[in-house]
């Protein structure tokens, strides 16, 4: 009995395209780390609808007040001093675990947290006052698209608070275990990538807001 | 306390949905109760519901499409006789429970069948043909199915408390604004797709990373098999569009809940943002859904024609041009938006232009089988009836992407027989074939050949007669979504299409039979050596069904069709060297997934009906479930050296004897 069909090693003769050799599958701090690189990417795109929405309701202010009447730029300075501050001191709470310190890991993450929370104060105070002056969501299309893009963001950052207080507690528990690491190692990249996506609303929303 | 959940929720007044919802309960009762009584509820929750493993989630999505089908089959059946006596008269369903009927049968087909199905075979068999043990994230991937679940759950539990949405398969504004649908149905709607959709998109991250970061050595992009390629374009356009979806429900949900402007007619909204956002997710759906089947289908043919896929480099090629063209589409599900002729012009070509990989695919599937030898076993008749059925619904597709000829046929019945030829045709025809090509696979056994072939038959010719006299009536001028209808010439096309949903009713009889025969004459059908339609890829180079670690020794690939090379060598050398066990570590089996679906139907359901204490407690539930599972201590557990050989030996042994009978070829 002879076999029906050829079998060879290289039946579409890819030789060049597999050359490369692959060695196994790759160690879980790079899948974890690349699985949450896939989640952030798709939260950018969820973002990106939103400033899509916003973009094509910019103008749509049913009579009501603009961005340039209502946006205030010297507290919004203030609110991105405190994120982009608070990504930093978040960056050394990941040296202080790459070095196993504690004592910093903690202090410095309790930092980023009162970094966050004053951003989502002073971004609570302004929603208020704009609600307060009869600019709140339902005023108009602009401002729905307006009050879901920034606080979709800050939604994230409250998340992120959460998370963050998570990881404080469970390092203080348990101590700085693989799967601990490989859980801050993806908290660190979200905190980081709520600055990428803040640079984007800043620029967007305030400054084009501010001027149009 | 309850919100707007009163009484008057339950429909007592409308028979069909009760006794229905009443079938379902009983039915579900039953089964628990048999689960109970019999003793197999420490069984269920160990072995299934709390199971990481890639396998057994596999299974359990697809036993929820089949579960599903059979819901949203039944929609199909009302909605076919209806129209079918509803000539000149109101038939027997009123508008508005017409309405919801069109509405489920749209959502559950696409979002709780067509999904699950697709899912569930990528999770059974990805991991398999990459040569490794697991998937990147087993946890996750047990959440990812529980919220489908959950979402699946939503949309039934509206069949007896409140309503559904009466809005079509996609909640066009302005109609689902709280304006003009004040009702629960829209909100059953979103929320259960929310849900569902967090539970695709975990899926879609865990398959992208498995594919890219886990895989065997040896392994290359260019050494794998078409389905894992296919999978992995899928879940980057799940991964790159189902946010969208989010983001477009988001919105609509805070137009309903919060007075939001995004879509209403009032103060600014804009409504056409709705058809853009939600296509832009939309027609990636489609191929989400399609590309899968088109891996299973190179799985089939080039199984059972014995040859290597025909051009497999221009298959990936095709794939993935597929994937990056599908998002540049999306306006041609509305050319009559009057978005103008230049706009429409871009957007026609590029419809057309997609047409050409598929060109390229169906090409080589047919020389893939040229010169082969091929068994046309069921699940080769599945890809056999497809190539032709999706032919002539790509056919009508590049038909409508001309935007003058859309003009007169959008939204008519010509549309709806071209989406089910190609969805039908191309998506659940791949997830039968890959079901009865994988089912020895996952339990063992294969399923009868017999029953097999005669619900393709009656599938085939079931479809045909059912959707061939659709397009002639879109011609006719009839529109889809018609509770009645006073023209003539449209009623016998109608009665024949109705005769054809029967076709489908007595395959779909034919398949629930063959599964309960196959289940009893087991033993007959027995799969020993786990290779059992003399296979290609690596899920054939372990046992059926394969052991928690899939493989004792992860295989070092050399080439393409890598189990095909290991049986050549094998044969040749005979080789029985001494193998050295090793104990195998594999994650611990963990009630996550269910416990955080739970709080999620709590939470949904809570959501919908405005009972805001218990949105609170829900939230709470989860989120603390999460806390639980992250401070767990153990996340894996051993299987020892002694266990893993034992398996592999009796595996081998099998295999061993089936080389031998056959006279060591």
């Amino acid at each position: 009995m002879t076999l029906t069909a050829v079998a060879r090693e290289d039946p579409h003769h890819l030789g060049v395209l597999v050359d490369v050799a692959h060695e196994g599958p790759a160690p879980k701090r790079i899948v974890t780390g690349f699985g949450f690189w896939i989640f952030l990417l798709s939260d950018i795109v969820m973002f990106s609808c939103f400033f899509a929405a916003y973009a094509v309701l910019l103008g749509r202010t049913a009579g009501g007040p603009s961005g340039a009447e209502l946006f205030n730029l010297h507290s919004v300075a203030l609110e991105t001093a405190c994120l982009l501050l608070s990504s930093f001191v978040c960056g050394m709470a990941s040296i202080a675990a790459d070095e196993r310190n504690h004592f910093w890991f903690q202090i410095a993450m309790a930092v980023t947290c009162v970094l966050g929370l004053a951003f989502l104060a002073i971004e609570f105070h302004e929603f208020a006052d704009l609600v307060a002056r009869g600019a709140g969501p339902t005023r108009s299309a602009f401002l729905s698209a307006f009050f879901t893009l920034v606080g979709c963001h800050g939604l994230h950052v409250s998340a992120g608070i959460l998370w963050l207080l998570t990881m404080m507690a469970q390092v203080f528990a348990k101590g700085f275990r693989a799967d601990i690491e490989r859980r801050f190692l993806c908290f660190a990249l979200f905190w980081h990538a709520l600055d990428i996506i803040w640079v984007a609303v800043f620029s967007v929303v305030y400054l084009i807001g501010s001027a149009a | 306390m309850f919100g707007k959940l009163t009484w008057a929720a339950i429909p007592i007044d409308q028979p069909i949905p009760l006794v229905a919802g009443a079938v379902v309960l009983v039915v579900i009762l039953a089964v628990i109760m048999w689960v109970v009584v019999k003793g197999h509820l420490p069984y269920l929750w160990q072995e299934w519901i709390t199971s990481v493993d890639h396998k057994r989630i596999g299974v359990m999505y697809t036993l929820l499409a089949m579960v599903m089908l059979l819901r949203g089959f039944s929609d199909a059946i009302l909605m076919r006789a209806q129209q079918s006596v509803a000539f000149q008269s109101q038939g027997f369903l009123p508008p508005e429970h017409y309405n919801q009927i069109f509405s489920a049968h749209g959502t559950i087909m696409i979002f709780f069948v067509g999904m699950p199905f697709v899912i569930g075979l990528m999770n059974l068999v990805v991991p398999l043909q990459l040569g490794v043990r697991d998937v990147a994230f087993p946890t996750l991937n047990s959440v990812g199915f529980w919220l489908t679940a959950t979402g699946a759950l939503l949309v039934n539990i509206s069949l007896v408390v409140g309503e559904f949405a009466r809005t079509g398969w996609l909640p066009y504004p302005p109609l689902s604004e709280l304006t003009y649908s004040p009702g629960v149905g829209v909100d059953y709607y979103l929320w259960s797709l929310q849900i569902s959709g967090v539970g695709t998109l975990v899926a879609g991250i865990n398959l992208v990373t498995t594919v890219l970061k886990i895989r065997t050595k040896g392994m290359n992009y260019m050494r794998m098999p078409m389905f894992c390629w296919t999978t992995l374009a899928s879940n980057l356009l799940i991964v790159a569009a189902f946010p969208i979806l989010t983001a477009t429900l988001a919105m609509l949900l805070l137009d309903r809940y919060l007075g939001f402007h995004f879509f209403t007619n009032e103060a600014g909204g804009n409504v056409m943002m709705f058809m853009n956002l939600i296509w832009a997710w939309g027609h990636p759906e489609v191929y989400i859904l399609v590309l899968p089947a088109f891996g299973i289908f190179s799985e089939v043919v080039s199984t059972f024609s014995g040859k290597p896929l025909f051009g497999y480099r221009s298959m990936v090629l095709a794939t993935m041009a597929i994937c990056i063209i599908s998002f540049m589409v999306w306006l041609h599900h509305f050319f009559t938006m009057g978005a103008g002729p230049t706009v429409n012009a871009v957007f026609g070509i590029a419809s057309m232009i997609i047409a050409v990989p598929t060109g390229v695919k169906i090409y080589n599937w047919l020389f893939t089988m040229f010169a082969g030898r091929i068994r046309f076993t069921t699940p080769m008749m599945w890809s056999t009836g497809f190539m032709v059925t999706f032919a002539i619904g790509g056919l009508t597709g590049v038909l409508l992407a001309v935007p003058p000829a859309d003009f007169l046929l959008h939204n008519s019945l010509f549309l709806v027989a071209h989406f089910h030829n190609v969805i039908i045709g191309g998506v659940l025809f791949g997830a039968f074939a890959g079901y009865t090509y994988w089912f020895p696979k996952a339990f063992g056994f294969r399923l009868d050949e017999r029953l097999g072939m005669a619900a393709f038959w009656l599938w085939l010719s079931g479809f045909y007669l059912a959707f061939v006299p659709l397009y002639a009536v879109g011609f006719l001028g009839m529109t889809r979504r018609m509770q009645h209808y006073d023209i003539e010439v449209w009623r016998p096309w109608l009665m024949v299409a109705s005769i054809g949903a029967m076709l489908i009713l007595i395959a779909i009889i034919c398949q629930v039979l063959q599964l309960a025969v196959s289940i009893r004459n087991r033993e007959a059908l027995r799969d020993t050596t786990g290779d059992p339609w003399d296979g290609r890829s690596l899920e054939w180079a372990t046992s059926s069904p394969p052991p928690a670690f899939n493989f004792a020794f992860l295989p070092d690939v050399t080439g393409e069709d890598a189990y095909w090379a290991i049986k050549r060598h094998a044969t040749l050398e005979a080789s029985e060297k001494p193998r050295d066990y090793q104990p195998i570590e594999m994650p611990r089996n963990s009630p996550t997934g269910f416990v955080c679906a739970f709080f999620a139907t709590v939470m949904g359901f809570a959501l919908i009906w405005h009972i805001w204490w218990m949105v609170v407690a829900g939230f709470i539930g989860a989120f603390s479930t999460f806390v639980v599972f992250a401070w767990r201590d153990y996340d894996e557990y051993e299987i020892p050296a002694e266990e893993v050989a034992r398996i592999d030996r009796a595996n081998l042994a099998a295999r061993r004897e089936l080389v031998t009978a056959a006279g060591g070829s």
